[in-house]
């Protein structure tokens, strides 16, 4: 499915701004992110399986924190880094 | 994460080692190479734009790896390694992270990775790294992978004295100040802000509490290993029996195998004090040692105090200490200079720097009797390292 990738985040991959990556759940497609990019899960995601304070995920518009969040092919998912800090 | 610099290096002579200072910033790193006098300086820079890099370190086992703690605003923490004197860095695979905590507890994410110390010389490829909050990390790989220390991070006494968040210096507690005896890969040292200084003479297996004779805020019982606050530690490199220490309350020296610290601060001018947060040690004198005091009245200012700025440099132990600020701001200079952000090189005399809040580095060349500014206008400074390229 079609993952949308925030600029602080595209140093991994390699300036695109919108990269391909496959899972059932919200966990397995940020596993598979990490595969291909590796090192960028660490940087949205803690150690305890959280999403980092400033980082968003959307899916199809709708932001979601459950890494176990099933996924379709067909849905769209957006990382945003959030509007904090001024 | 890899990252390429654009553009292309002069070449340089291979052999003579060459002195470089490594500074860190809230918005990135820089690296200055300076001349065979070291009269002059070359900016290398900026490396990691926008990052908060808490240290940058030279491997010295080699004179040309280089890590960075790193981390932005919105990202998580990394470590970026180069082998190349920064022309490219690569990141680590497995940063530094705390254990992931059992279903039903709640653990403890790493901010910030905040120190790296180079270990033995009989050790390549490993090094340690602290924190914030505090954890004590391990690499056996040049930073590529790193391994928790679970006698420190997961042992339930130390994490009382690690006290929470709330307990901590304004930007995070942290584990600092990772000393390696050099005659001894086993004897390490470290310190946290806050929870204390603590030893361990069996490679990290076991630890033990190093606090007799510092002292706590008045009011707070100064048996409980969470209320010390030491700053900053450093190993005399002449004598590694002689530990100097910068603390919350106070300047201090440790004679081993003696485990009571005394205030060799007390000596210090009364109007100044002996609060401060950084600690440098001559490399070849070890009754040679510098602090750069700060304002610790009231609420804290951490400026200079007065708004005049000045190291002072001890040449016994701390018997006695001299002011140096020849060629600094005599007045109207409100900075101070941070944990990690004075150093020494090991060059005959040996150099002296400094960077502070308000974004200079400063230079001694004469072990501090004059300074110069090298640097001005970068970001506030967390860290500055002195090293030899080879």
């Amino acid at each position: 499915m079609k993952v949308l990738i925030p600029t602080p985040l595209r140093s991994y991959t390699k300036k695109k701004r919108e990269v391909e990556a496959a899972g059932a759940t919200l966990s397995a497609l940020l596993a598979d992110l990490d595969r291909q990019y590796p090192g960028i899960r660490f940087r949205m995601v803690d150690e305890q399986d959280q999403v980092r304070r400033h980082m968003r995920v959307f899916l199809n518009g709708e932001q979601v924190f459950d890494l176990a969040r099933p996924l379709k092919p067909t849905d769209e998912i957006a990382i945003v880094q959030a509007l904090s800090g001024g | 994460m890899a990252t390429k610099k654009p553009a292309p290096r002069a070449k340089r002579a291979p052999s003579k080692p060459r002195s470089v200072v490594l500074v860190a910033t809230r918005k990135g790193a820089w690296i200055y190479h300076g001349d065979a006098a070291r009269k002059t300086w070359r900016a290398d820079g900026p490396h990691f734009l926008g990052h908060i890099i808490s240290h940058m370190m030279l491997d010295p086992r080699d004179g040309r790896t280089l890590l960075a703690a790193a981390k932005t605003g919105h990202l998580g923490p990394t470590v970026f390694r180069s082998t190349d004197l920064g022309r490219s860095w690569k990141e680590a695979s497995r940063p530094p992270a705390f254990a992931k905590a059992p279903t039903g507890q709640t653990g403890r994410t790493v901010d910030h990775t905040f120190w790296l110390t180079p270990a033995h010389a009989n050790e390549p490829n490993v090094w340690y790294a602290g924190t914030s909050p505090q954890g004590l990390f391990r690499s056996e790989d040049g930073g590529v992978t790193w391994e928790p220390f679970s006698t420190i991070n997961d042992d339930p006494k130390y994490r009382e004295w690690m006290g929470t968040v709330q307990d901590g210096t304004p930007d995070g507690p942290k584990l600092h100040s990772i000393i390696i005896d050099p005659r001894d890969p086993a004897h390490l040292y470290f310190a946290m802000s806050g929870g204390g200084v603590h030893e361990s003479l069996d490679k990290g297996r076991t630890w033990a509490p190093l606090v007799d004779g510092l002292e706590v805020v008045g009011g707070f019982d100064a048996t409980n290993i969470a209320f010390h606050d030491p700053h900053c530690i450093r190993m005399s490199p002449a004598n590694p029996d002689r530990l100097y220490q910068q603390n919350h309350c106070g300047i201090y020296r440790l004679d081993r195998p003696s485990k009571t610290w005394v205030r060799v601060g007390k000596a210090m001018p009364k109007k100044v004090g002996d609060i401060g947060l950084p600690m440098a040690v001559h490399p070849r004198d070890d009754d040679t040692a510098w602090v750069f005091p700060m304002d610790g009245t009231d609420v804290w200012p951490r400026t200079s105090p007065d708004g005049i700025p000045g190291t002072f440099v001890t040449r016994n132990g701390g018997k006695t200490w001299k002011r140096q600020a020849a060629g600094m701001p005599a007045t109207d200079a409100w900075w101070t200079v941070k944990r990690q952000a004075l150093a020494t090189d090991a060059a005959d005399p040996i150099g002296v720097y400094f960077g502070t809040t308000s974004g200079e580095l400063w230079g001694s060349r004469d072990e501090g009797e004059k300074w110069r500014l090298i640097a001005q206008h970068l970001p506030e400074i967390y860290a500055v390292e002195a090293g030899e390229l080879r």
